[in-house]
């Protein structure tokens, strides 16, 4: 089984944000959320790098860890899904998730944060929906997965920065990548989300 | 004439051509070198060791996305998960473990000279109102607490996943809402008993005599004793940073970043599961561990007998000043 896996090439990224437009129009993401975002870092300065980033789909999940309804879980292919039907929305997922993906419909206080929402790797919802039914549509997105297809925030990236699919196959063409073009900043986030890095 | 001046035009021309290239040679061989674009790039792990998080620019309104990782949230599961599970089930088991050994080594500590049948008046209606106020509070803020920590590995067994849920929510509704009449109690007792909390000479006398219960005589004590005063204070400390915290927590990143929500979450959960603790213990000395105990926050009338062996100075200034019906002259036997 494969293990699904994101990885943003920062060297090609060139920050046009097609990857959050894409997603929020495949997924019809409720409103004032963002499943995914392009983080610059050093704006207008020597070295600046975008990185694509989204909810990584972590090895030991930390959000699925500290959720107090146990309500997050990873699949067999390594894809983090949740239950909007079991979610409290406490927002324990967000402290704990280390990308900032764990996001909440309503901006209100007392403890109102709505169901939370997160990138599904475009593999629908958690739930007790029938895969692929509108159902699960209104309140998770699309199952590209289920027609056999990755996420559409990695397939129409233009640039072909961001990669998504198998980690083994995705590692090989950003490795092949650096070796070609001899430079390469590295697998963003890969340490922290799958406890390894790329080595090349 | 003309063509002249087109010769050294172009004799001109060329030895300029020829001066440019010549200059420009040594640069354009510079160039060739090979290009390494993240030559002046800041690496992943280089910056995470210089901070514990890395953040941009977005161009999305909402501030927290600009953080792109941070890795402590990975060290908040580690607390949340492992740290505070062993940490709360040490200490809350080990109290009522402690309380347990302690009622069946020393008993139920009884009015060694019985009931007199005459009653002091010790809490006013105010005071009680204050009490039980805090305390309702407190108990619904702790079982809806330690629901969040404990709930998915001891009720989430027994009831299922769809109950628990529904459960959960309207526990953590409980929890934001009766934080505000808990911190209307944690404001009040000071204004009640701060005076009478205040630490003095009796104290040290009544800790010396182990509060009595290691002699099993009775150790003198003002209005409160000792023990009660390192509840007061203990309430007073843990209530302050269980409701600044959790402030901070009811309003998510109003005031601070996810550093300190994580800080904030800590904070709270370590202070609450000690306050539990605490409460036990109070919980256990006001209703089974002593007799007429209970009545002083329950109709607020304790028996004569009662206050003369556990807080014998208070009855006296009480005598003295002539309260509840009861005069110098009253004799006490």
């Amino acid at each position: 089984m494969a293990r699904m896996k994101f990885l943003c090439d920062a060297d090609r990224c060139i920050e046009c944000n097609a990857c959050v437009t894409a997603c929020k129009n495949e997924n019809e993401v409720p409103w004032g959320i963002n499943r995914r975002r392009v983080v610059t870092i050093n704006d207008g300065k020597p070295g600046e790098r975008s990185v694509s980033m989204a909810c990584m789909h972590c090895t030991d999940a930390p959000c699925a860890a500290v959720c107090p309804v146990t309500c997050i879980f990873s699949t067999d292919e390594g894809v983090v899904l949740h239950s909007k039907d079991l979610c409290i929305g406490c927002g324990y997922c967000f402290y704990a998730c280390p990308f900032g993906a764990p996001q909440y419909p309503k901006v209100s206080n007392f403890g109102s944060r709505g169901k939370m929402d997160k990138c599904t790797y475009c593999a629908g919802g958690g739930g007790s929906e029938v895969p692929g039914s509108s159902e699960e549509y209104a309140k998770y997105g699309a199952n590209r997965m289920l027609q056999g297809k990755l996420p559409l925030c990695a397939e129409m990236c233009s640039t072909k920065s961001l990669l998504a699919g198998d980690g083994e196959i995705i590692a090989q063409i950003y490795k092949e990548r650096v070796i070609k073009r001899g430079y390469g900043s590295g697998a963003w986030g890969w340490m922290t989300a799958y406890r390894e890095g790329i080595a090349v | 004439m003309t063509g002249l001046l087109t010769r050294a035009r172009f004799i001109l021309g060329a030895v300029a051509i020829a001066g440019f290239i010549a200059v420009a040679a040594p640069a354009h061989a510079q160039q060739s070198a090979p290009v390494d674009p993240d030559a002046s790039v800041v690496n992943e792990q280089t910056l995470l060791r210089e901070a514990p998080r890395i953040e941009g620019l977005i161009d999305q309104p909402d501030g927290r996305a600009r953080v792109l990782v941070q890795p402590a949230g990975r060290m908040w599961d580690h607390f949340h998960e492992v740290t505070l599970h062993w940490l709360g089930a040490i200490i809350i088991l080990g109290t009522v473990a402690g309380l347990a050994a302690g009622y069946f080594v020393l008993g139920r500590i009884r009015i060694s000279e019985g009931r007199s049948g005459r009653k002091v008046l010790r809490f006013s209606s105010f005071e009680r109102f204050v009490h039980w106020l805090t305390a309702v509070s407190f108990i619904v803020l702790g079982i809806s607490g330690l629901n969040i920590t404990f709930g998915k590995l001891l009720l989430l067994p027994l009831i299922g996943p769809d109950a628990f849920s529904a459960f959960s929510q309207a526990a953590k509704y409980a929890h934001n809402f009766t934080s505000f009449p808990f911190m209307v109690g944690i404001i009040l007792i000071p204004i009640l008993w701060l005076k009478d909390n205040i630490p003095d000479k009796v104290d040290i006398e009544w800790l010396r005599q182990g509060g009595g219960f290691i002699a099993s005589k009775h150790a003198p004590a003002r209005r409160f004793n000792a023990g009660e005063k390192m509840v007061f204070w203990g309430v007073l400390g843990a209530g302050a940073a269980v409701s600044l915290s959790g402030l901070l927590l009811l309003f998510p990143f109003y005031v601070t970043n996810i550093a300190g929500m994580q800080i904030a979450q800590v904070v709270h959960s370590i202070v609450a599961v000690l306050f539990v603790a605490l409460i036990l213990g109070h919980i256990y000395i006001g209703t089974l561990g002593m007799e007429g105990a209970f009545e002083a926050m329950g109709t607020g009338e304790v028996d004569f007998n009662w206050a003369k062996e556990h807080h014998d100075l208070w009855l006296e200034e009480q005598m003295a000043k002539g309260r509840s019906g009861l005069t110098a002259a009253t004799p006490a036997e």
